[in-house]
C-alpha cells in the first residue's frame, strides 16, 4: 500500500486537471486516490493513465454536497485506515478550505498552493510564492506525519509521458456524524467558464476599460480563444466588473498558458498576481506601462482598435 | 454574543519585498504595516453585529507582527509564525479572555503568506464548523446563513448555529474605514499583552518550515510593437498572433 494520497475532484465527468498534474508529477510513487460522492467513470481512465494505483471512492448520505466538517472526517478515517502519509490536492475551493481542517484532525503540518515540489514518496519539499508571488521560499515539514500539501493549478502542467497506475476502483460508505455548517442550496454563476484559477487563457481589462459594458470587447475576444476575462484592482474598484473577476494580490493569483492584458498599466499587486502566467500580452497606449517590462508580447496602442482586430485574427486562425 | 475577530498585520499591498541576505525571511525594517486586507471586513461584521444584537461583545486578537497599541489581546511572537502555531496562539488567546466564543471572524486569508489555513485549523481546534470566503452574512437569532463564494462566482449557501468560524471576502460589507485602534479606544478596552509561552505555543508546534527567501527570476525582454500609428495596427496584429502560434504555442 502507497504511503501516498491524491484527492481529486472532478470537472464535466473528468478529474480535475490539477489532480492529473500532481499524479505525473509523482512518477514511481504509485499513489492512491481519493474521491468523495458520484464518481464519473470516464475518470478512472485519466487518473489510472498519470498512475493512480488505487481509487478510493467515499460515499454516504451527508457526503452529497460539499462540506468541510463531513468531508474532513470522512477523509480523516480513509487515512488513519490505510496509514497515509503524504495526503495532496489541488488548491482548489475545496482543496482550500478542507485541507487545513484536515491537517488539525490529525495536529499535522500544511503547506498551501506550492507552485513546484519535488517528492519520492517519503521527503517533500515544496516552491510557494508568497506575498502574491512578489518572493518564493523553499518549503518543508518539521513535524510528524501525516503531512498535507495543496498545489497551484496549472502551475506543474501536465506530464508528457506518464507512467500508468493499476487504477483499481472501490467505493465504501463514510460514516460521518452530526454537521454543523451544512449547504442549503447553491447558486450557481452565470459563467460557465473556467474560474480564473483554473484558466488555460484569461483576457484581463484595466480602468482603461472606462465602463462595464466596454467589457463586451473583452468577452468577444474571450469566446474566441475558450479563455476567462480577469479585470485589475483598478477596474473592480471603479465597479467595471466583479471582486471574483480580481487578478492580483487582493484578488486571485493566476498562471494560465497565456494571459493578455488590455489596459492596465500593471501596478504592482497586479503583477505579483499574474507574472507566472507563461505567456504575457500586454496592450496598452503609454509605452512606459510596467506592464511592458512583464509582458512577452507588446502593444503600444488603444485597446478599443487592438482588442477586435485580435479577436477577428484569432478567428481566421482558428477557423471560427 | 461574544464575538472574537482575529487581525494580523502584513506588509502594504505596494511594498517591494526585499528578501534577507541569508535567505531566512524578508527584511522588515522599512515596510509600512497595514491591517490584512480582509481583517477589514471581519472587523466591519463584528461591529455590525454589535450593533444588532444587544449585550454584544467583541474582543480583537492579534499574535505577532510589529509591536503596536491596538486594544483587545496581543499575543507577542516572530513575524513568521507558521499557520499551526498562530491557530494555536489564538486558540491560547480566546481561553486567556475568559469568555467562551459564540462567532469568531477572520479575513479569508492574509495577503503576507497566503496560507488560508488559520481560520480552518482554529475551528477545529475549538470543535466548531467554519465557512469560509463568506460574501453573505445573515443572523436570524443565532442561526446563520453564510454565502460562500466558490470557483466562477456560484455561491454555497450554508446555514449553521453559533458556535462558528466565519472567514470573510472582499464585498462582504463596506467597512467604515475608522481605525481599528480608534474604535477600540473608544470603548475604553484594556490591553492584555501575552507570550507565545503564555497562550501555551512552543516550538514542538512549528510544523512548517521556510527557508531561501528569494525574489522570482526576472523574465528576459520581450518583444514590443508600436500601434499607434492606425497603418500600422492590421500588421502589427497579424504579427502577434503569429508569434503566439508558431514562437510562444500557445494557441
Amino acid at each position: 500500500m502507497s504511503k501516498t494520497l491524491v484527492f481529486t475532484e472532478f470537472s464535466k465527468d473528468h478529474a480535475k486537471s490539477v489532480t492529473l498534474e500532481i499524479l505525473g508529477k509523482m512518477k514511481g510513487v504509485k499513489p492512491d486516490v481519493v474521491a468523495i460522492g458520484d464518481f464519473p467513470t470516464s475518470a478512472k481512465e485519466d487518473l489510472a493513465k498519470y498512475g493512480a494505483e488505487n481509487i478510493h471512492v467515499l460515499k454516504g448520505d451527508a457526503l452529497k454536497n460539499y462540506s468541510p466538517e463531513g468531508y474532513a472526517q470522512a477523509i480523516h478515517d480513509l487515512i488513519k485506515a490505510n496509514g497515509y502519509e503524504y495526503i495532496f490536492a489541488g488548491s482548489t475551493s475545496i482543496g482550500k478550505d478542507l485541507f487545513p481542517r484536515l491537517s488539525s484532525m490529525f495536529n499535522s503540518g500544511m503547506i498551501s498552493e506550492v507552485t513546484n515540489f519535488s517528492y519520492d514518496g517519503s521527503t517533500f519539499s515544496g516552491t510557494r510564492p508568497l506575498f502574491a508571488g512578489k518572493c518564493l521560499a523553499k518549503v518543508e515539514f518539521t513535524g510528524a506525519a501525516p503531512h498535507f500539501i495543496t498545489v497551484r493549478p496549472n502551475a506543474l502542467g501536465l506530464d508528457a509521458s506518464p507512467t500508468a497506475g493499476a487504477g483499481n476502483v472501490s467505493e465504501a460508505n463514510a460514516s460521518v456524524s452530526e454537521i454543523k455548517a451544512l449547504i442549503k442550496e447553491i447558486v450557481k454563476g452565470t459563467s460557465e467558464k473556467l474560474d480564473l484559477t483554473e484558466a488555460n487563457i484569461i483576457v484581463s481589462g484595466g480602468r482603461a476599460m472606462k465602463n462595464s459594458e466596454n467589457f463586451s470587447i473583452l468577452n468577444q475576444l474571450a469566446d474566441v480563444l475558450g479563455a476567462t476575462v480577469g479585470a485589475s484592482r483598478a477596474a473592480v474598484d471603479a465597479g467595471y466588473a466583479p471582486h471574483n473577476m480580481q487578478v492580483g494580490q487582493t484578488g486571485k493569483t493566476v498562471s494560465p498558458s497565456l494571459y493578455i492584458a488590455c489596459g492596465i498599466s500593471g501596478a504592482i499587486q497586479h503583477l505579483a498576481g499574474m507574472r507566472t502566467s507563461k505567456v504575457i500580452v500586454a496592450i496598452n497606449t503609454d509605452p512606459d506601462a510596467p506592464i511592458f517590462t512583464k509582458a512577452d508580447y507588446g502593444i503600444v496602442g488603444d485597446l478599443f482598435k487592438v482588442v477586435p482586430i485580435l479577436t477577428q485574427e484569432f478567428k481566421n486562425l482558428l477557423g471560427k | 454574543m461574544n464575538i472574537f475577530v482575529c487581525v494580523k498585520q502584513v506588509p502594504d499591498t505596494e511594498t517591494k519585498i526585499v528578501p534577507r541576505a541569508d535567505g531566512t525571511f524578508i527584511e522588515t525594517s522599512s515596510i509600512k504595516w497595514i491591517m490584512n486586507p480582509y481583517d477589514e471586513f471581519a472587523v466591519e461584521q463584528a461591529l455590525l453585529l454589535k450593533a444588532a444584537v444587544t449585550g454584544s461583545t467583541v474582543t480583537v486578537l492579534r499574535v505577532g507582527g510589529v509591536k503596536g497599541a491596538d486594544e483587545g489581546i496581543l499575543v507577542e511572537g516572530d513575524d513568521n509564525l507558521d499557520s499551526f502555531s498562530t491557530a494555536k496562539a489564538l486558540k491560547g488567546a480566546i481561553e486567556k479572555s475568559g469568555k467562551s466564543a459564540d462567532l469568531i471572524l477572520t479575513g479569508k486569508q492574509a495577503i503576507d503568506d497566503d496560507c488560508l489555513q488559520v481560520p480552518q485549523i482554529l475551528a477545529q481546534m475549538l470543535s466548531m464548523p467554519s465557512v469560509s470566503v463568506v460574501v453573505g452574512f445573515e443572523n436570524n437569532g443565532g442561526k446563520l446563513m453564510l454565502k460562500r463564494e466558490i470557483e466562477g462566482g456560484s455561491l454555497e449557501v450554508y446555514e449553521a448555529s453559533t458556535p462558528c468560524l466565519v472567514a470573510c471576502n472582499k464585498g462582504l460589507n463596506t467597512p467604515r474605514y475608522a481605525s481599528l485602534p480608534g474604535i477600540m479606544k473608544a470603548k475604553k478596552k484594556p490591553l492584555q499583552q501575552f507570550s507565545l509561552a503564555d497562550v501555551g505555543v512552543t516550538d514542538a508546534d512549528r510544523k512548517v518550515k521556510y527557508s531561501q527567501f528569494q525574489l522570482p527570476p526576472e523574465k528576459p525582454a520581450g518583444k514590443k510593437f508600436d500601434a499607434m500609428d492606425d497603418a500600422k495596427l492590421n500588421s502589427v496584429v497579424s504579427e502577434v498572433v503569429g508569434l503566439l502560434r508558431n514562437e510562444a504555442k500557445v494557441i
